[in-house]
């Protein structure tokens, strides 16, 4: 039987550990519906993504041109979403779950034609951060993890400065409240989403490499089973501002992290209710938290000038 | 560069700006047709015209909103081109626009400075753009808090914000569509004052405005577009205001209005004791208690935010009432849904016709039986009956003379007076037992405000009660049988139409009560 202390320790550990692909994916939607996008093809992102970055990791050895990979594909993924949605103006909802199916489908068929099993790489080891590492408790839990998941915690108070400090974030702001107040002013409103969704493609499909070569460091059909949708129940649950998704995404994962573990030590909870959980809390979750706050006014309009 | 060229604000000055040979041509419309127009430093030229003439269109041309179809603008003589609004921002064009172009949910400054380069590259250099938004409000007398937010703003505040926007950007040249549509009179008064100020400093500024009274007052040179083409241009010095009405409808227009003697019915709505909250769940209205009787239109004076919203909406069935009674004769109809209030009917014309009163991207057939949409005739055992729908709407748009190219068209795109006319059509064409018609005429030209009178005063003689609210004096006085005046939610008195004088409703509205 392992210590009390033994287990809270890992417990929070794994929590900050699984927090990564959470953060990754919801900070890039957070971009994407601050600028009046909503982007439900997360998941389909992060799948490709996770597989980009797996097979290219797989067959060079490099898991750095594999996170490469997983940036390229996100990227045009958000491109061919920004065009769906600022040209032709269709309706977000519906074009997402159409990327959503997308990534899912070309995922697994790639999956099939180029690797057939499930392999396993080597993924990014940890690094123990000097001194920090060696403070009892706190240096287990927060600094001994790869570098995936300092770039997911360093990406919060970088997308915090973005939206509050520069003028890049004051147009991202208002370009989602009232694009036409914006395009008065001579900011390009489709620009200015042409950026933050090819952003949000771009982390959507880091959050997938982070799942396949940092954290699970194998790719398997469908393997974010869901996860870019919670990313996407985040934003709203952090009210659209860097540190509530921060927070949300640290719930979710340390839920996540407890169901684990009560697996890992044999506590007689059904397998099924307990990777129910994370779902059920998203409802519970959303229920309680979205009516007290207002979205971005523009999110899902598509902007027209009426010319 | 010379001292002489410079505005107050250190950007040049326009001498002269053009427009030659305009034409803008929308879906099935001619919204601009071949039109000439100037504007010279140091005037204001008022740009007049029924509801859809056009000027609206013109001034977005100007200010690279819309491409037009065919013409040129010229600045001090030489040939421009303007594409964007970026462009017309360069050229030193500025425009207030008839919908305010704010972003609520962020800081003045942070609206002031949004789309501008920064001093600090890609780093927002706010605390800057706060420091020459206080240089510019001391300079033009604007009083504002640039680290207010536009949310916590009355109307007035926000159009200063809106100027200041401008005369950051360097406008020489101001463009405001219906700045004072929005405005109290007082707000008005200290509007003047600012624009007086701007012009005497060398700003040439493009004035739209429904009020006579208000062109008469403030401009230099009228022109007068109707149905997108240019009627003419006049000094104001050499006309009257009568004259302008007459010239601008194209007809001869009746401003003043004699009420006919009806015997007035019996009580149909009765509020008693009525209390509501507004949105932030503080009281707005207190204790009100109005009989409206048949065949009388009982006005509502008061400047507007004192509660008159919320007791419309708290009638009709929109807002939860937290104390007191609404009987519409004799059926409690007190927290009843509004389809339940529909259903007694009674007609509800709302202020925010935009927001309330219809859906934008529905079709103005649609938008005429939204409210009995799903009755006969427009409806039986759950089908939409279209060709009825399209009948009886083709009807409206005849008899409302609703400027539109079909009734297929998105009710969205209509003129600010047109959409009136159709939210005025719904309501009116089902001889309701009881009319809430809240700013009926606010945004509307001379000949559609006369024509909603007129339909008002024919739901009167129908035996309509009638609860009009109004922050026009003028209108009030002259369509009221009685006059009721709230302040800060409460009803300060009521008045008989003779025993009313704009001195007295004045004092009321402010507050002193009605003994
Ligand atoms: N984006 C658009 N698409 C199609 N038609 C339009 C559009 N904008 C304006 N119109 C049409 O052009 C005409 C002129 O409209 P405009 O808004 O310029 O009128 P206006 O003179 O400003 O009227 P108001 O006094 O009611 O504001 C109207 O018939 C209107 O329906
Ligand atoms: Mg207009």
């Amino acid at each position: 039987m392992m210590s009390p202390e033994l287990i809270i320790v890992g417990v929070l550990s794994s929590t900050i550990r699984l927090a990564t692909p959470y953060l990754y994916a919801a900070i890039g939607e957070t971009f994407g519906q601050r600028s009046g996008v909503l982007n439900l093809g997360v998941d389909g992102q992060m799948l490709i993504g996770a597989f980009a970055a797996f097979y290219i990791a797989f067959t060079t050895g490099n898991l750095w041109l594999g996170v490469l990979a997983a940036v390229i594909v996100g990227a045009l993924m958000g491109l061919a979403m920004a065009f769906v949605s600022v040209n032709l103006q269709a309706e977000q909802g519906i074009s997402g779950i159409g990327f959503y199916l997308f990534g899912l489908g070309m995922s697994e068929l790639l999956f099939k034609m180029l690797l057939g099993t499930v392999e396993t790489v080597k993924g990014f080891p940890d690094l123990e951060i000097p001194f920090l590492s060696d403070i009892p408790y706190i240096g287990e839990i927060f600094f001994q993890h790869n570098i995936m998941v300092y770039g997911a915690f360093l990406l919060v108070p970088i997308a915090w400065f973005i939206f509050n400090k520069t003028t890049l974030g004051l147009k991202i702001r208002s370009v989602g409240e009232n694009p036409e107040a914006a395009d008065s002013l001579g900011v390009s409103v489709a620009r200015v989403r042409y950026f933050t969704i090819i952003l949000a493609g771009i982390l959507s499909g880091v959050a997938g490499a982070s799942m396949s070569i940092a954290l699970l460091n194998v790719f398997q059909q469908n393997m974010t089973s869901g996860l870019g949708f919670i990313a996407v129940a985040l934003v709203y649950f952090g009210a659209w501002r860097a540190f509530g998704v921060l927070a949300g995404a640290l719930l979710f994962s340390f839920v996540n992290s407890l169901q684990l573990w009560m697996q890992v030590l044999n506590i007689p909870i059904s397998t099924e209710l307990a990777i129910m959980l994370p779902y059920i809390l998203t409802i519970v979750v959303l229920v309680l938290t979205v009516s007290k706050v207002r979205p971005p006014s523009a999110l899902t309009k598509p902007f027209d000038r009426g010319d | 560069m010379t001292e002489e060229n410079k505005l107050p604000s250190g950007h040049t000055r326009i001498d002269s700006l053009e427009m030659r040979g305009i034409t803008k041509r929308f879906p099935g419309v001619l919204a601009s047709d071949n039109v000439n127009f100037d504007v010279k430093s140091g005037e204001v030229h008022a740009l007049l015209g029924e509801n859809g003439a056009g000027k609206s269109t013109l001034m977005k041309i100007l200010y690279g909103m819309y491409e037009p179809s065919e013409g040129e603008i010229f600045l001090n003589g030489k040939k421009i081109t303007i594409d964007t609004p970026t462009d017309a921002i360069n050229h030193g064009i500025g425009m207030i626009h008839q919908h305010f172009m704010l972003v609520e949910t962020l800081t003045v400054a942070e609206n002031v400075a949004l789309g501008l380069p920064s001093s600090r590259g890609f780093l927002t250099d706010l605390d800057k753009v706060s420091a020459r938004i206080l240089e510019l409000a001391d300079i033009y007398g604007l009083e504002i808090d640039p680290e207010a937010y536009i949310w916590q703003l009355s109307v007035g505040q926000q159009q200063r914000v809106e100027i200041i926007k401008a005369l950051y950007r360097g406008a020489a040249l101001l463009i405001l569509d219906e700045p004072t549509a929005v405005l109290t009179p007082q707000e008005v008064d200290e509007f003047f004052v600012i624009m007086r100020q701007m012009v005497a400093d060398g700003h040439g500024l493009i004035f739209i405005s429904h009020k006579l009274h208000e062109i008469m007052n403030i401009c230099d040179r009228v022109t007068i577009l109707r149905d997108g083409a240019k009627v003419g241009t006049r000094n104001i010095a050499d006309i009257t205001k009568s004259e302008l009405a007459n010239w601008m409808v194209g007809r001869e227009v009746s401003m003043t209005r004699e009420l006919e003697e009806i015997e007035r019915g019996p009580s149909r709505l009765s509020i008693e004791n009525l209390s509501c909250d507004n949105e932030r769940e503080l009281p707005a209205v207190k204790n009100v208690s109005l009989n409206i009787y048949s065949g009388e239109i009982l006005g509502l004076a008061g400047i507007s935010g004192n509660g008159q919203r919320e007791l419309a909406e708290s009638i009709t069935g929109l807002r939860e009432i937290t104390g007191g009674k609404v009987l519409l004769e004799d059926e409690d109809i007190t927290n009843a849904r509004p389809g339940e209030v529909t259903k007694r009917m009674l007609s509800y014309i709302p202020e925010e016709r935009m927001r309330d009163g219809m859906i934008k991207d529905f079709s103005i057939a649609e938008n005429m039986v939204l409210r009995e949409h799903h009755i006969p005739p427009f409806a039986e055992k759950g089908f939409l009956k279209l060709k009825k729908i399209a009948s009886h709407s083709d009807e409206l748009i005849k008899k409302f003379r609703v400027k539109t190219p079909s009734r297929e068209t998105k009710a969205g795109t209509l003129s600010g007076g047109n959409i009136q006319k159709v939210v005025l059509a719904r309501e009116i064409s089902r001889n309701p037992r009881v009319l809430i018609a809240a700013q009926p005429t606010r945004g509307l030209d001379v000949g559609a405000t006369e024509y909603v009178h007129e339909q008002l005063l024919e739901q009167r003689r129908d035996g309509t009660a009638i609860m009009m609210i109004s922050e026009d004096l003028d209108e009030v006085m002259a369509l009221s049988d009685r006059i009721a005046v709230i302040c800060e939610g409460e009803i300060m008195g009521i008045v008989e139409r003779a025993d009313a004088t704009p001195q007295k409703l004045g004092l009321m509205m402010a507050g002193e009560s009605g003994e």
